[in-house]
């Protein structure tokens, strides 16, 4: 197993409040490991601070054995490292194409690979290819959310980070965007997921962290985080 | 062609001419703002930047054909290097600090065109075709207006086609939507900045070339007045959309033309308070313009 992502003693602050305190991550290639946790637990916060949105206050991040920790988030995306983001976030004044031939920006030589690239998302989302000429702000959430997740991929990520993809999501959808998560992991594709809903998460999930104000209470595979009460606790325990 | 018609006529060419030299210089200003959320006041400098340009080349006696792109590629450089000396370090600041740093780019810029050129204004030499017109019976519309019109709407169809069809120009787009994803895709925040000055440069550059060639003179505070007019009309069209920043532009142009045409003698001496007062009224109706940005509220850079 080759680790993929290794983040030590992580810290990130927003002014006085500590929202990550200290947490140790690993991700080796073609895992999905899920972060689950309550609200405001600090679980965007990380995944914010790992691609440089948020810039972290101290700690290690390396990602295939090179170090991203202060790195520009326009810089760390060309190592092959993306994030789709909590709410989305698609560029609403954009048609669906357009959003998806973005994606392909940090590709190092992106006129070989957009085409190609863009035509995979067209096969993997179907739906986005029947409303490729659409403006994004237009699409429903569901659409929405695959048009972000397809975005992401346009750049031929190794490892992407999904924070919340089923966030206000009608449940079939939900299930459908689960599904896609699966296919994407059979297809190479390593993911880090964040969510707040649980159960589904450990059902795709290799393994688990659970973090609570700012830190790691447990980790474990997924069988055993679904098996013991310890996720509930973490959640009740915290809120 | 009755006169009454043929000065309309002739009233709605000054119009367009004007509001779209105005159209030019509120798209620049949008287009930073909706990246930076930063007014540039120091955008006028680049207009006078540009007549200076010309009136050097003028008395190199360079032809106006070499020293018109000449000129707007100072402005160009100039509005980058602005970026790149003045506004960068205060990147991320808060949008009064930003504020007040093009403010006094913008007045040390005057104080150095007064001390290093001239404190009054300097005659620009121009063709002499730029005063002849073209007589259509009654209707005479100068070669002047004839051009810059063209250049206004060579500009406009340029400047729509790139940000539309280019993926760079869709990076700007994503950029002045929201900023930190467009940089999750792997935009380059430098590099959308640099470019988006490098934009309004050459709209600044391009007003500066077609307000000099309405008046063969530059002085050091020639940018000031049309700038504040362009930011009104940045306002009228909802600021930080760049559409909007044409409308309100060829708007305002319209408004000032036609009170300046029609309104009785006697009331002409109000004619800028009351087309202000229309720019007012329009915003009581419609508070964010009159094609509002997607993005009103939205977090920048
Ligand atoms: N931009 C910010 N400025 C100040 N505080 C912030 C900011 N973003 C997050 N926080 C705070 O940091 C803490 C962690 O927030 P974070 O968004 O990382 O939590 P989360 O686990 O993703 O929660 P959720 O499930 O609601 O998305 C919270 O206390 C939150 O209020
Ligand atoms: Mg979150």
């Amino acid at each position: 197993m080759t680790t993929l992502l290794e983040v030590k003693g992580l810290y990130v602050h927003y002014g006085a409040v500590e929202a990550v305190r200290g947490i140790d991550l690993t991700i080796n290639a073609g895992e999905i490991v899920a972060i689950l946790g309550a609200n405001g637990a600090g679980k965007s916060s990380t995944l914010n601070s790992i691609v440089g949105l948020v810039p972290p206050h101290k700690g290690e991040i390396s990602f295939s054995g090179g170090n991203l920790f202060g790195l520009p988030t326009e810089i760390i995306v060309r190592h092959g490292i993306t994030l789709t983001p909590e709410g989305r976030r698609v560029f609403g004044s954009l048609t669906t194409e357009e959003n998806l031939l973005l994606g392909s920006f940090p590709l190092v030589d992106p006129g070989t690979y957009r085409d190609q690239n863009l035509q995979n998302m067209y096969d993997l989302f179907p739906i986005l290819a029947e409303r490729r000429e659409q403006i994004a702000g237009t699409l429903s959430g569901g659409q929405q959310q695959m048009l972000a997740i397809a975005r992401s991929l346009m750049s031929s990520p190794k490892l992407l980070l999904l924070d919340e993809p089923s966030l206000g999501l009608a449940p079939q959808i939900v299930d459908t965007i689960f599904e896609q998560i699966v296919d994407l992991r059979n297809s190479g594709i390593t993911i880090l997921l964040v969510e707040q809903n649980v159960a589904m998460s450990l059902q795709v999930a290799d393994r688990g962290y659970i973090m609570a104000s700012g830190t790691i209470v447990t980790e474990g595979s997924s069988d055993e985080l679904s098996s013991s009460n310890i996720v509930e606790q973490a959640y009740l325990g915290h809120e | 062609m009755d006169s009454d018609l043929a000065v309309f006529i002739q009233q709605t060419v000054n119009a367009i001419s004007l509001g779209g030299t105005y159209a030019l210089l509120a798209l620049g200003l949008a287009i930073i703002f909706s990246i930076m959320g930063m007014i540039n006041f120091a955008h006028g400098e680049l207009m006078t930047i540009t007549g200076y340009t010309l009136m050097y080349c003028g008395l190199a006696g360079l032809p106006f054909y070499i020293s018109a792109p000449l000129a707007m590629m100072v402005a160009v450089v100039s509005a980058v290097l602005m970026e790149r000396i003045a506004f960068r370090p205060v990147r991320g600041g808060s949008p009064a600090s930003m504020l007040v740093t093009s403010f006094a780019v913008a007045i040390i810029l005057q104080t150095l065109f007064q001390n290093l050129i001239s404190p009054r204004s300097k005659a620009v030499p121009l063709p002499d075709v730029f005063a002849h017109s073209i007589h259509f019976g009654e209707l005479s519309i100068g070669i002047n207006q004839i051009l810059s019109i063209s250049l206004t709407v060579v500009i406009l169809v340029t400047l729509n086609w790139f940000l539309r069809k280019t993926i760079l120009g869709m990076a700007m787009r994503a950029a002045a939507e929201d900023f930190s994803v467009a940089r999750l895709m792997g935009v380059k925040a430098n590099a959308v900045i640099s470019g988006a000055f490098a934009i309004s440069g050459a709209l600044a550059g391009a007003a500066g070339v077609l307000w000099v060639a309405q008046r063969a003179s530059v002085d050091p505070h020639m940018g000031f007045v049309p700038v504040l007019k362009a930011f009104i009309a940045a306002i009228l069209g909802g600021l930080g959309s760049l559409t909007g920043a044409v409308a309100g532009g060829f708007a305002l142009g319209f408004i000032e033309i036609y009170l300046a045409a029609y309104l009785p003698d006697h009331i002409q001496p109000f004619k800028e308070a009351l087309a202000l007062g229309l720019v007012i009224l329009v915003l009581l109706f419609r508070p964010n313009g009159l094609i509002p940005a997607a993005t009103v509220g939205r977090e920048k850079v």
